[in-house]
């Protein structure tokens, strides 16, 4: 007996799956853009594709990220996501052995205990039957946690959980169901026909009061039909993450990225959103400005199923807090961006800004100080006192008449009219002959460096205040000042500068770590990335962070970027420094001031 | 002619036939700030595009609400969204969002009156 009609919901729902997905990876694998199929094809072949299969075992089945975020939410997903790989592995083993080969019916394995009724010629089947079980214990395990995870979130280490959709309830619904089934079904079967093991077995012991033999077949109908509906389901639900964050993961170590338009990496990367929300906790719109509809899960979501609102593409501080806690590890601002995209006023011939003075003198030096640091003209006098410290021969290149980097616009989906302004700055620069660009503003930072094609190296004036130390052409006094230091977004998390100016401040005085720093610093609110929020919205998301910035109660709140400091400096509390300034105002005096 | 330094202005009427009154009203519903505008100009003196051009976010607000966009988009383009007005307006208007709007709002209108 190898065929039973039970069986026909788990192979409609199958090949229906395997259908559908496999149209929707052609459909993306086309759409890739041009960037991404050259680097697919250069790294396909290499070491990279071993690597790739190892992270697909340990973030796929194991998922390291959720154990290092929670380690019960780990469990949780591990025990659910390997826990159910290896009882359909060892399910298939199981029955290979009964059936003496490996090419025997797929769906034998998965009913293997429906269809392997005289156990008794089967000399395996203690250990296997042992095995199995205990695959089954551990993945109920993981559904008992994750109905609790529904029910109180806050045991799983999750503030706030996904708001999910009537398809992804389906599914989960189907989900949750097949495992206990499965189990029912099971041991039925073997209080029927003695093939259980130490789980099965008692189960079935205890169903024995019911009539078994008319449950049986019901049970396995219901099992097989929970597996159809899930696999259904699952190509238009949250579960799509489960087969596309192994595509994903080959793409991305082969050198796939998110370019500036959407393409079918996009698409890859929408599918992968499991809307385990955790990016919900760890957005500032929701836990300090209560703006609870645009977080990263929601913003994936909606444009995946095309209905994505302009309220939820614009309403984004993106200060990158989501990417750190995703743990599929999305591009979540870099997808925001891409459809912020404003294709329908693209046709402009926007404006030439000719004013902008080209430098006729040779300078070693550019300094941009950026739109922000000319409202904050205390960072202009310092830096302008640590380059004649140093000695450097400089060009203030937007001392009088500067244009923006470009990257307001392009956050805004402005693309054509950045690329015109990164094109004109670049004229700039490169007239000037000079060796190095050192510039005031993170914002401005993040755009030369990724968006700009600079023949020049280009630094941070926290970075270039680090460097003037080491080379000792700044010595600074230290005293016993008591300081924190806030991470801007786009110099921290956007650019991966965090140590240069700690290791700076601390030569000056004494630097306190704040509860929320490095990859997780908070964003002051001003970030300009948001367009929507109002200032009131914008005044929590500061006293919010001001609060935790200032627990330990210092001297002074040092920053690194214009907009930050003059965020803070509207509430009024603390007294608030740049870093240059900070440094300026503790040069040990080699030049004397007649 | 003499230059007096100062001049008689030219006569201006607000053709309300011509005019687009509907766009203020739609940015209005989308940034609900623009009303607390007052008019100051610390935006103008701040901006970043007025130091280079004759661009001037004042103005362009005013004509935005009184519906006299001819030439508006060109004007707009100037700006680069680079936020100083944001920081320092008095009122808190949302500046850079009534710019995006405005040239949502102008570029709809114009797809509107010059199909393909």
């Amino acid at each position: 007996m190898n065929f039973h009609p039970l069986v026909i919901p788990f192979l409609a729902g199958t090949v229906f799956l395997l259908i559908v997905i496999s149209l929707k990876y052609i459909n993306w694998i086309r759409r890739l853009d041009a960037n991404q199929s050259a680097s697919i094809k250069k790294n396909i072949l290499t070491f990279k594709t071993v690597q790739a299969i190892s992270e697909i075992f340990h973030e796929s089945l194991l998922h390291r990220k959720i154990y290092k975020k929670n380690t019960l939410l780990g469990y949780m997903h591990m025990s659910l996501a390997f826990g159910w790989f290896l009882m359909i592995v060892v399910g298939k083993i199981e029955s290979s052995f009964y059936y003496g080969t490996f090419l025997d019916k797929p769906w034998l394995g998965i009913f293997f205990k429906y269809f392997a009724r005289t156990p008794h010629h089967y000399f395996m089947i203690i250990p296997f039957s042992f095995i199995m079980d205990l695959l089954l214990l551990v993945t109920l395990s993981g559904v008992m946690l994750a109905i609790l995870k529904r029910i109180r979130s806050t045991f799983l280490g999750l503030k706030k959980t996904t708001n999910h959709i009537l398809l992804d309830r389906i599914a989960l619904t189907s989900l949750w169901w097949i495992f206990p089934l499965r189990l029912l079904a099971e041991s039925a079967t073997a209080e029927l026909t003695g093939n259980g093991s130490f789980l099965t077995g008692t189960v079935g012991h205890l169903l024995s009061v019911l009539s078994v033999d008319q449950l049986e077949l019901p049970l396995w109908w219901a099992y097989s039909i929970c597996i159809g509906i899930f696999f259904i389901a699952m190509p238009f639900s949250r579960y799509m993450h489960i087969p596309t964050e192994i595509v994903l993961i080959f793409l991305r170590k082969w050198g796939a990225q998110a370019g500036e338009e959407p393409s079918g990496f996009t698409d890859i990367q929408l599918n992968t959103c499991s809307r385990c929300g955790l990016c919900i906790d760890a957005c500032q719109l929701n836990f300090a400005a209560e703006i609870n509809h645009i977080q990263p899960v929601y913003f994936i979501r909606d444009t995946r199923y095309h209905h994505l609102s302009k309220d939820v593409a614009d309403n984004c501080l993106l200060c990158g807090r989501c990417v750190e806690a995703c743990p599929v590890g999305l591009e979540l601002t870099v997808i925001r961006q891409q459809v912020r995209q404003k294709s329908e006023i693209h046709d402009n011939n926007y404006f030439d800004y000719n004013g902008a003075p080209e430098k006729t003198k040779k300078a070693d030096i550019v300094y941009f100080a950026g739109c922000m640091s000319q409202l904050t003209p205390t960072i202009l006098v310092s830096m302008k006192r640590i380059f004649e410290e140093a000695g450097v021969s400089y060009w203030f290149m937007d001392e009088e008449k500067g244009l923006c980097c470009g990257r307001p616009l392009r956050q805004q989906g402005y693309l054509q009219q950045s690329k015109d302004l990164v094109n004109k700055n670049t004229q700039l620069i490169h007239s000037s002959g000079a060796k190095l660009l050192v510039t005031s503003c993170p914002i401005c930072y993040h755009s030369f460096k990724n968006e700009y094609s600079l023949t020049i190296p280009v630094m941070h004036h926290s970075d270039y205040i680090e460097m003037l130390m080491k080379e000792t052409k700044l010595n600074l006094i230290q005293s016993d000042i008591e300081m924190v230091y806030h991470d801007p977004c786009e110099l921290g998390r956007g650019s991966g500068v965090y140590d240069q100016p700690r290791h700076v401040l601390q030569s000056i005085g004494n630097l306190t770590a704040v509860e929320f720093e490095k990859e997780e610093s908070l964003c002051c609110g001003g970030s300009l990335s948001n367009m929507v929020i109002d200032s009131e919205s914008r005044q929590k998301i500061r006293d919010n962070t001001l609060k935790v910035l200032t627990k330990s109660r210092p001297d002074v709140l040092v920053t690194a970027c214009p907009l930050c400091k003059k965020t803070f400096a509207q509430n009024n509390k603390i007294k608030i420094m740049d870093i240059a300034e900070i440094v300026a105002a503790n040069i040990k005096n080699k030049i004397k001031t007649s | 002619m003499k230059d007096w330094g100062y001049k008689i202005s030219t006569p201006r009427v607000i053709d309300l036939d011509i005019a687009y009154t509907a766009g203020y009203a739609k940015l209005v519903e989308e940034v609900p700030s623009a009303k607390k505008c007052i008019m100051c100009g610390a935006c103008t003196a701040t901006c970043t595009a007025s130091n280079l051009t004759d661009f001037s976010f004042r103005v362009c607000h005013i004509l935005f609400r009184r519906g006299q966009v001819a030439n508006l988009s060109v004007e707009l383009d100037k700006c680069m969204l680079c936020g100083k007005c944001n920081i320092v307006c008095p009122q808190g208007v949302n500046t850079r969002a009534i710019i995006s709007s405005m040239r949502i709002i102008l570029s709809d209108m114009n797809n509107r009156n010059n199909p393909l």
